[in-house]
């Protein structure tokens, strides 16, 4: 009998050890149950990483799916409720809330400046979860996905995914390593309905632009700061042969207006509005969504490069990452004005 | 008291100097010849002429217009209040107008339509204030005014604080962040042909009216004595500068200062007698706003926002007045 109440308690008793130690890309160390299940993402670019990694094990969104993005997501996903943000600044998420969810893992997916480092510690040690920062950058991606599935037990799926994510880095390098620089696209990155606020190069709303081969014509002149305005006046003398935009606004009637049509990119019907269905392919938020929209740019600046038909390329892509089979129909609005001869 | 026309003609070469000076330069190398052919010749416009006339030229026209109908604005608050602490905005015009673009902008309406959003949330806060004001009878009538302007003022802050939580942090908050510290980058001639109108609908009364409003800064009594309508003169002031404001604002975003500073240092030129302050200010407003968009947009590639360089240069600017001609203001 009472052997009975010893065995029952020593198995319930592995379920509550405090198993794994773990160390995240800013060296901090977290001690994780040995069973991750429930996972919540501190922020938008991590609940892409987990949506895409484990989605089974996920709880909540940092802001929930909007209407038109449902579609592309997962049946149990998309309903699962809104949590918002925790990382430490402009938090919308309410910590009594998010401790009342139980979370076994909390983490966060971008920068590892040491403000982030010691946000981060400030929410572990008010919530006591453990919490985990990755390292969001470009270069570090593959890294950074194969350490969050070890940390939640899904290394089959992580490592799938990391696999692709470098052999998509992979194909653009080697196709893209003879190209001379002279024969490098000049792009734009055009946000708002005006079109006039843009990433700097450098920024991380830029960098899938440059990986992909383009040359970002707003350089950086001095300073920190990824996001500003510019001049109508500053684009015109730029003269990108590219503009990349993903305000529907700007797109439908940049070549209606004459200001814009000396911009060599307009004039030459080189403007394309960048994909945003579930996530954007460019920027927003800058995570593993933007895999896509590295082949998707490479594919526009180089095309004889990259002959391949990009709708196969997001119907797969869709198919591992989301986890959706897109019909021809869903992926004609996806690609919507992305594509050249839209008009 | 003396008349100082040598004062305004200054002014209006100092304008007519910074207006050059603006429309001369900018990050496109103009030559010549593109000056000459944009003025002489039809056919297809090169590119000079189209940075020349449909870039540089509304923008540095919109520069002109908002510093006039700040600083116009800006005078005749600080005359109708009898306070030199006034400023445009000190009925909840801006803050308001600022509330409508923001909402915009989460909205993702098109360019107009964010404009035209700031243009009638500016008017609408103005007219709320107004009956506020109107029903709070017992109190004394212009610190009513101002009262009532401060809160809905807070209220509508608040709202754009609760905006910019909900906003998408990748795409809206920092074109909202922006556009609260006021910039010219996006003017075009269609903006033009709007604002100017609405700007001199708001100039014109109250350069017409500049006598009886010279009066009413003597007080309310001496006004009335003189068989002026005070009441309704007041709220044709607060309706003209109101209008004018709540236009330039939703071209231009909020920029503080200007309609605070100008008017102070044109009375420190030309003396407190309305009609000769009003155009001085607008002159000087003109020149001002046109040298601090030149500063803007040639300090970086990138656009400095017109708030942040309004606040930086006119701080110290007005400082350094008041140290020096101590007295003779207000």
């Amino acid at each position: 009998m009472r052997y009975g109440v010893v065995i029952a308690l020593l198995s319930v008793l592995p379920g509550l050890a405090w198993a794994a130690e773990v160390t995240d890309s800013a060296g901090r160390r977290a001690s994780l149950p040995d069973r991750v299940e429930r996972v919540m993402a501190a922020g938008a670019n991590a609940a892409v990483v987990l949506y895409v990694v484990a989605p089974e094990k996920m709880i909540g969104w940092p802001s929930a799916p909007r209407p038109a993005e449902r579609e592309f997501l997962r049946q149990r996903e998309r309903d699962l409720p809104e949590f918002g943000r925790l990382t430490g600044r402009g938090d919308t998420a309410n910590v009594e809330v998010v401790l009342s969810a139980r979370p076994d893992l909390v983490f966060d997916f971008g920068s590892v400046t040491p403000t982030y480092v010691s946000l981060a510690d400030r929410v572990a040690e008010q919530t006591g979860f453990p919490y985990l920062l990755l390292d969001g950058r470009l270069d570090r991606t593959a890294a950074s996905i194969r350490l969050l599935g070890k940390a939640m037990g899904a290394v089959d799926r992580s490592e799938a995914i990391a696999r692709y994510v470098e052999e998509a880095e992979q194909l653009i390098d080697a196709r893209l390593a003879d190209l001379p620089g002279a024969k490098r696209r000049r792009v734009y990155l055009a946000r708002q309905a005006n079109g006039l606020e843009t990433g700097l190069a450098g920024s991380i709303n830029t960098e899938i632009l440059e990986r992909a081969g383009g040359i970002n014509v707003a350089e950086r002149t001095s300073g920190r700061g990824n996001i500003a305005n510019v001049s109508i006046e500053q684009v015109i003398a730029w003269a990108p042969d590219t503009i990349v935009t993903w305000d529907a606004n700007f797109f439908a009637q940049v070549f209606s207006d004459p200001v814009w049509a000396s911009v060599p990119a307009v004039r030459d019907h080189r403007v394309f509005l960048a994909p945003r269905l579930p996530f954007g392919w460019i920027d927003a938020p800058p995570s593993i969504n933007r895999t896509i929209g590295l082949r998707w740019i490479a594919g526009l600046l180089y095309p004889e490069r990259f002959p391949e038909d990009i709708r196969n390329v997001a119907r797969d892509f869709y198919r591992l990452f989301y986890q959706v089979d897109v019909t021809a129909e869903q992926l004609d609005r996806i690609l919507a004005g992305a594509q050249p001869g839209h008009r | 008291m003396t008349a100082r026309p040598v004062v305004l003609i200054l002014l209006v070469v100092a304008l007519c100097v910074a207006l050059l000076l603006a429309l001369a330069s900018g990050p496109f190398p103009l030559a010549v010849s593109d000056v000459v052919h944009a003025l002489l010749q039809d056919g297809a416009p090169s590119p000079g002429e189209i940075v020349l006339l449909r870039v540089r030229l509304p923008r540095v026209a919109a520069a002109a217009l908002v510093g006039v109908a700040l600083a116009g604005a800006g005078t005749a608050y600080q005359t109708l209040f009898r306070n030199p602490l006034v400023s445009p905005d000190i009925l909840g015009v801006s803050t308001g107008a600022g509330l409508g673009a923001v909402l915009g902008i989460l909205l993702a309406l098109p360019v107009a339509g964010i404009q035209a959003l700031a243009f009638l949330a500016g008017l609408a806060t103005v007219v709320l204030v107004y009956l506020i004001a109107a029903a709070l009878r017992r109190h004394e009538r212009t610190l009513v005014l101002v009262l009532s302007g401060v809160v809905i003022g807070a209220l509508a802050g608040a709202c754009i604080s609760l905006v910019k939580i909900l906003a998408d942090p990748y795409d809206q908050l920092p074109a909202i962040t922006f556009w609260l510290l006021g910039s010219l980058a996006g003017v075009k001639i269609g903006d033009l042909a709007l604002v100017a109108p609405l700007v001199l609908a708001g100039l014109v009364p109250l350069v017409l009216l500049r006598w009886r409003i010279g009066v009413l800064a003597l007080g309310d009594d001496e006004a009335r004595s003189l068989g002026i309508d005070v009441a309704r003169l007041r709220a044709v002031v607060i309706l003209a500068a109101t209008l004018m404001t709540a236009t330039v604002v939703a071209v231009s975003g909020v920029i503080g200062w200007v309609g605070l500073m100008i008017p102070h240092i044109a009375r420190m030129m030309v003396g407190p007698s309305f009609g000769r302050l009003l155009p001085a200010a607008m002159l000087l407003g003109a020149s001002f706003m046109l040298l601090v968009d030149l500063l803007a947009r040639s300090l970086a590639r990138v656009e400095t926002p017109l708030g942040i360089l309004t606040a930086v240069l006119g701080a110290p600017f007005f400082l350094w007045l008041l140290a020096r001609d101590r007295g003779s203001w207000a």
